[in-house]
C-alpha cells in the first residue's frame, strides 16, 4: 500500500462514491475519478504484466502515453484493450487486467522473467523456426499478445461517422490550443477544437498557474466559455488519431452506452496543432518496477484527483518541470527527496531536500520499488520514484503531413521543421514548454520548465534498463540489434518491436534512438527517426464500419414487385447484387427448382426479369459506336429488331454477353446481364469520351426504370393474346413489338434465354404490379409457373446458353464459345480485336463444351478436369455449370477444356476434392438441338 | 483520403473516382505490331513525381484529365476533355 487519498483534488466529488472490480476486487472511487485514479487511490500498484517477461508493472503515465495500465472490459459491453488513465471509473465496470494468468497480482507466467537472458529481442522468430512456425505459433501467441477477445461479447454499438468542414481545427485543449482557437474565434473563424481528455484544460488542470490573476483552470473554464458563446463546437474525449491527404483530420470521439467511438473526417482549411509533449522516463536498472513513474503522472494525479502516489518519493529530473510535483506533494505531507541532474545550486533553497548532479544507478525491489542506488552509492528508501527525462513534443500529426523534423539540443527532442501548408504547431507540442512564453502578455506566474540536460541510455550499462515497456525492450535490445548491424531506425524497430502497438513513439522512442546514435558514433538527428503513422491512439474497426454493418453492410438492391413474390411464397437470394426470387414455394429447393423448370417447359412460365440491363444509346453515331463496342457487327441491324452479342474486354475476354435491340434508326437498348450493368455502362462512357464525337452519341441507363417481365414457355404467345397483346402471330424471333396496358406503353421483345418461345414486357417500374397480376390471373388457364432464378438457370443450362463469370473467366475468348465469324470475317476494328490476334491469347484456349455424367448424379461444379503427367496431376479445365435437368431426366454440365471441340465423345478424369469421376465430351447444348422450341 | 477536382462538380472525395490510365496512352491503330499492341495494354509507366492521368468521376460519370504528383500528391490541374460538352 503506497498511494493514498488526500483531502485535495477538485475533479472528484467526494459525496458520490461508486466501485468497480479489477481482477475480481472491488475498488472504491469517487464521482470524477479515473480508473487509475481509484486504483493508485486505493493503493493497487500491479495493475499488468510485461508483454513478454510477465515482470509485474504499475502505472507510468496519467493519459494517452499510458503503457501498462490496459485492461479489457468485461461484460456485455466489453472492449479489450482500454487505457485505464482515460477510462472514467463507473459503478459496476469490471475490468480484467492483460498478460496476467490468472491476474496481474499472480502471473503464473512470472517464471519467464527468470530466464529473459535466453529470451533476447526476436528469440521467437530465431528459435521456432523449424520443421515449421506455425506448429508453435498456438502456444506463443496465447502467451504473448495483449486484451482478450471475449467471444460471447455483442461488440460495440454502431456510431454514425461524421464529415465536417470548419477554418480552423485546434488538436488540444491546454493553454496554448485554448488561446489559439479564442483568437482565431474571435476573428471570427469557424473553429472546431478537440481533446482527449474528459475535460479541456491540459496542463492546467493540474500544473499550479496563475493567468491575469485567475487559478490557472478556472482561466481554461473561462475561456471554454467564451468558444462556446463564439460558436466553437469543443470535442472533448476525442482524439485527433490521423492526418491524411489534403488536409483531411481523422478524429474519435468516445461515446456513452457501449457505442464504438464516433470518427469525424474534418477538412479544415487551418490545422492547428497543439496536442503538447509526453514526458520520458530515465535510463537505470529496473527502472519498470511498480512504483516508477512520471513525475507530471504524480502532480496529475495529486492536483486532480487528489490521489497522492506515494509518501517516501524520489523525484529525478533533467529539467525544471519536476520541482511542482516536488512541492505539491511535500505540501501534503509525503517525504521527498528530489535529484536535480542537472547539477546547480538548487539543494538548500526548498522545504524538501535537494541532491545536485547524482542520478540513479538502478531501483531496488522485487514486486514493486522499495529503495534506489544512485551514482555515488547511496541508498535512499522510497516506496515511490517520479522520473522525469524531458518531454518529447507530440509532433505525430505534423509528421504525418509529411512535415520534416529537426533536432533541438535545447529540449532534447525532435521538433517540427519547415512549415507544413495548412498545418501549424504551437505550445509544448512545437517544444515550447514555459507558460510564460505560450500565453505571453497575460499576466502569466508559472514555474519555469528550463532547458533539458541530454541524459540517455548508455552502452554495456549494469542491470536491465526498460526502453519501452509495453514491448519489452531493455538497452540490451538495442545493443544487440546493433550487434547484428540492424542499425538503421526502421529495422531497429522492427527488431526489437520498439515503439510498436500502442506506444508509437509516445515513451519509447527517443531513448532507443539515442542509445542507437551512441553505438553507431552518430548523432541523434543523423540516426533519424521512425515514421509517425496513424492511429496516435487505438481507434477500433467498428468506429470506421460506422453504420455499415448487417444490412447496410452490402446494401442489396430491390425489385419492384418485391413484396408481391414475398406473397406468393417466394424464397429470396442475392444475385448480382439484387434481391430476386430463388424458387417460390415450401417444398424444399431442389423439388420446387425441378418442379418450376419442368412445369415452364410444358406450359408456361413467368418469370421477373427487372434487373436485366436497359441502356440506351443514342445519337446518330450510336450505330458506329455500338459497331466499336461489339464484337458482332450491330449496325446492320433493323429497327425493331434484336441481335445477340458479346463485348470484349481490350485483352480480347469475353466482358459480358446480351441483346442489342435497335428501337429506331438511332436508338438502341443495351440489354446486359443483370450483374454487369453498373460496369458495362461504364464502359460504354469511356470510349464514348475517349473515342467518338460527344455530341453524337449519348448514353442513359434506364435499368431502374422499367420493370421487365418475362413470359416463357410453348403456350407463352397464347397467354399474352389473353392478357390484350394481339396475336403476335407475325412477331418472328428476335425482334420489337410494343403493346399497351391500362394506358401505359409495354415494350415487347421476343428474345429467350431458355430455349422456348419468350416474350420480355418491359412497363414502367411503378406500373408493373398490374401487369404482373394480369398474367398471373390470365395464366391459370395455361398453367402457368412463376419462376425464380435457380430454375431459370438450370433451363438455360439445358440449352448451353452461357452467364458470362460463371461460363466464363478472365481468359475466354468468343471464339472459345463457338463465336468463330467476326473474328474471321470482321472488317472494322472493335474493342479487343487486336488481342484475339496475339498468339499468346491462342496459345492459352479453351473451348465451351458438354460434360455428360456417366452416372445418375450430376458432376461436381468447379471439378478439375485432369490428366497424369509425369506422375503429377494437371488441370486441363474446370465443371462451371452442373445440375440436374428435370426436362432429360439426366444430369447435365458445362465446362472450360483445353482442346475440348476436338475431344467429342471422349471419356474425361474429373477432379474433386480429394475423388475422381469420370465425364464423357459433348456438345454444350443437351436439348433442342435443332432449336425447335423457339417458334413452337 | 484526397480530394479531387472534378472540372464539372468541384472536389470531391477519392472514392468517387475512377481511375482510367496514363493520359496520351494512345490505342493503336488497326496494323500495330504485337508489341506495341501489349505496351499499349499492358505497359504501365507507374511515375514518381509529376503524372497526367484519365479518370472518370463516377458520380457525374464525366471522363477528365489530372495533372497530380504521385509522391507530393498535389493535384495540380484537372482538365475536361474536348472541352464543356
Ligand atoms: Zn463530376
Amino acid at each position: 500500500m503506497s498511494g493514498w487519498r488526500t483531502q485535495s483534488g477538485w475533479a472528484v466529488d467526494r459525496n458520490q462514491s461508486l466501485s468497480f472490480t479489477f481482477d475480481g476486487k472491488t475498488i472504491p472511487a469517487m464521482a470524477g475519478d479515473t480508473v487509475a485514479s481509484a486504483l493508485l487511490a486505493s493503493g493497487n500498484r500491479i495493475v499488468g504484466r510485461g508483454f513478454k517477461y510477465h515482470r509485474p508493472r504499475g502505472f507510468w503515465g496519467a493519459g494517452s502515453e499510458e503503457p501498462n495500465g490496459i485492461a479489457d472490459v468485461q461484460g456485455t459491453q466489453h472492449r479489450p484493450n482500454v487505457q485505464m488513465t482515460l477510462e472514467p471509473a463507473t459503478e459496476g465496470l469490471r475490468l480484467r487486467s492483460i498478460n496476467g494468468h490468472p491476474t496481474a497480482e499472480h502471473d503464473r507466467m512470472a517464471f519467464l522473467d527468470r530466464f529473459a537472458r535466453f529470451i533476447p529481442a526476436a528469440f521467437y522468430y530465431k528459435t521456432f523456426m523449424l520443421p515449421d512456425w506455425h506448429l508453435f505459433e498456438p502456444r506463443i501467441r496465447a502467451m504473448a499478445g495483449l486484451g482478450r477477445l471475449d467471444p460471447a461479447a455483442q461488440g460495440f454499438g454502431p456510431s454514425a461517422p461524421v464529415n465536417a468542414t470548419c477554418d480552423v481545427l485546434v488538436v488540444g485543449a491546454g493553454p496554448a490550443g485554448l488561446a489559439a482557437a479564442r483568437a482565431e474565434a474571435k476573428a471570427g473563424r469557424k473553429v472546431i477544437l478537440c481533446d482527449e481528455g474528459a475535460l479541456p484544460g491540459g496542463s492546467l488542470l493540474f500544473r499550479p498557474a496563475r493567468i491575469n490573476g485567475q487559478e490557472g483552470r478556472d482561466w481554461a473554464a473561462a475561456v471554454v466559455g467564451e468558444l462556446r458563446a463564439l460558436g466553437v463546437r469543443v470535442l472533448s474525449r476525442t482524439t485527433a488519431f490521423g492526418r491524411y491527404d489534403h488536409g483531411l483530420t481523422g478524429l474519435a470521439e468516445a461515446q456513452a452506452n457501449g457505442a464504438a467511438p464516433r470518427i469525424w473526417r474534418i477538412r479544415a482549411t487551418e490545422t492547428i496543432l497543439a496536442a503538447g509533449a509526453i514526458e520520458r522516463s530515465l535510463p537505470f536498472a529496473n527502472n519498470d518496477l511498480p512504483g516508477v513513474m512520471s513525475a507530471e503522472a504524480g502532480l496529475h494525479y495529486l492536483s486532480r484527483f487528489g490521489v497522492a502516489v506515494g509518501r517516501r518519493v524520489v523525484i529525478a529530473t533533467t529539467n525544471g518541470s519536476a520541482y511542482d510535483t516536488a512541492r505539491a506533494l511535500h505540501e501534503v505531507g509525503a517525504v521527498v527527496t528530489l535529484l536535480d541532474l542537472r547539477g546547480g545550486a538548487e539543494a538548500g533553497k526548498h522545504p524538501f531536500r535537494v541532491i545536485t548532479g547524482q542520478p540513479i544507478e538502478t531501483a531496488l525491489g522485487r514486486r514493486q520499488v522499495e529503495a534506489v542506488r544512485l551514482a555515488s552509492g547511496e541508498r535512499l528508501d522510497a516506496d515511490t520514484v517520479l522520473v522525469s527525462g524531458g518531454h518529447t513534443p507530440s509532433v505525430h500529426l505534423y509528421s504525418q503531413a509529411q512535415g520534416k523534423l529537426r533536432w533541438d539540443d535545447g529540449v532534447q527532442a525532435f521538433l517540427p521543421g519547415a512549415p507544413v501548408a495548412g498545418l501549424r504547431v504551437i505550445g509544448a507540442a512545437a517544444g515550447v514548454y514555459d507558460l510564460a512564453r505560450i500565453l505571453p502578455g497575460q499576466g502569466v506566474e508559472a514555474a519555469a520548465h528550463g532547458g533539458t540536460l541530454a541524459l540517455w541510455p548508455r552502452p554495456r550499462a549494469k542491470g536491465r534498463i526498460w526502453l519501452d515497456l509495453q514491448n519489452d525492450v531493455t538497452a540490451k535490445d538495442v545493443e544487440l540489434a546493433h550487434r547484428e548491424n540492424l542499425t538503421s531506425v526502421e529495422h531497429l524497430k522492427r527488431y526489437t518491436t520498439l515503439g510498436m502497438a500502442n506506444d508509437q513513439g509516445k515513451t519509447s522512442n527517443l531513448p532507443g534512438l539515442a542509445l542507437m546514435a551512441e553505438l553507431t558514433g552518430r548523432s541523434i538527428p543523423e540516426t533519424g527517426t521512425t515514421t509517425y503513422r496513424p492511429p496516435f491512439t487505438p481507434v477500433p474497426l467498428a468506429s470506421f464500419a460506422g453504420l455499415r454493418s448487417g444490412q447496410l453492410m452490402n446494401p442489396v438492391r430491390r425489385l419492384p414487385l418485391e413484396a408481391e413474390h414475398r406473397a406468393d411464397g417466394a424464397l429470396f437470394r442475392e444475385y448480382g447484387g439484387w434481391l430476386r426470387p430463388a424458387w417460390y414455394g415450401t417444398g424444399g429447393e431442389t423439388a420446387e427448382v425441378q418442379r418450376e423448370a419442368r412445369a415452364a417447359r410444358q406450359g408456361v412460365g413467368l418469370f421477373d426479369g427487372s434487373p436485366l440491363g436497359k441502356i440506351e444509346v443514342i445519337g446518330p453515331d450510336a450505330a458506329k459506336f455500338l459497331d466499336f463496342i461489339y464484337y458482332n457487327t450491330m449496325s446492320t441491324l433493323k429497327p425493331g429488331r434484336c441481335r445477340y452479342g458479346f463485348v470484349l474486354t481490350e485483352g480480347g475476354a469475353v466482358f459480358d454477353d446480351g441483346v442489342l435491340v435497335r428501337l429506331e434508326e438511332n436508338r438502341f437498348v443495351v440489354s446486359c446481364s443483370s450483374s454487369h450493368v453498373q460496369g458495362m455502362a461504364l464502359l460504354l462512357e469511356e470510349w464514348r469520351q475517349d473515342s467518338f464525337d460527344r455530341s453524337r452519341v449519348v448514353i442513359h441507363d434506364t435499368t431502374a426504370n422499367y420493370a421487365t417481365l418475362t413470359v416463357t414457355g410453348p403456350k407463352s404467345r397464347d397467354l399474352l393474346q389473353a392478357v390484350g397483346f394481339g396475336t403476335l402471330d407475325d412477331l418472328p424471333h428476335m425482334a420489337l413489338s410494343y403493346g399497351q396496358f391500362e394506358g401505359d406503353e409495354v415494350r415487347i421483345t421476343r428474345v429467350s434465354f431458355t430455349g422456348d418461345r419468350s416474350y420480355e414486357l418491359s412497363i414502367r417500374a411503378d406500373r408493373a404490379l398490374g401487369l404482373w397480376r394480369r398474367l398471373k390471373d390470365a395464366g391459370r388457364a395455361f398453367d402457368a409457373v412463376l419462376l425464380g432464378g435457380e430454375a431459370l438457370m438450370i433451363l438455360r443450362a439445358e440449352k448451353g446458353y452461357i452467364v458470362v463469370g460463371k461460363d466464363t473467366d478472365g481468359r475466354t475468348r468468343p471464339m472459345d464459345l463457338g463465336v468463330r465469324g467476326p473474328f474471321e470475317k470482321r472488317k472494322g476494328e472493335y474493342l479487343g480485336r487486336r488481342s484475339l490476334h496475339l498468339p499468346a491469347v491462342a496459345a492459352q484456349a479453351r473451348d465451351l463444351v458438354g460434360l455428360e455424367s456417366l452416372t445418375p448424379l450430376p458432376l461436381p461444379a468447379g471439378a478439375h478436369v485432369v490428366e497424369t503427367v509425369a506422375g503429377k496431376r494437371r488441370s486441363r479445365g474446370f465443371v462451371t455449370t452442373s445440375h440436374y435437368s428435370p426436362n432429360l431426366n439426366r444430369p447435365i454440365a458445362m465446362g472450360l477444356l483445353e482442346g475440348g471441340n476436338t475431344r467429342m465423345g471422349e471419356i474425361v478424369t474429373l477432379y474433386h476434392l480429394g475423388h475422381e469421376v469420370q465425364a464423357r465430351v459433348a456438345p454444350v447444348c443437351a436439348l433442342d438441338p435443332e432449336g425447335r422450341l423457339l417458334d413452337a | 483520403m484526397q480530394l479531387f477536382p472534378c472540372p464539372f462538380c468541384g472536389p470531391r472525395p477519392e472514392t468517387e473516382f475512377h481511375f482510367g490510365g496514363d493520359a496520351g496512352n494512345t490505342r493503336p491503330d488497326a496494323a500495330a505490331s504485337d508489341s506495341d499492341w501489349t505496351n499499349y495494354l499492358f505497359f504501365k509507366h507507374n511515375r514518381k513525381g509529376p503524372t497526367r492521368e484519365i479518370w472518370m468521376h463516377l458520380t457525374c460519370r464525366e471522363v477528365f484529365l489530372m495533372a497530380r504528383d504521385t509522391v507530393s500528391h498535389e493535384v495540380s490541374a484537372t482538365e475536361a476533355l474536348g472541352g464543356e460538352a
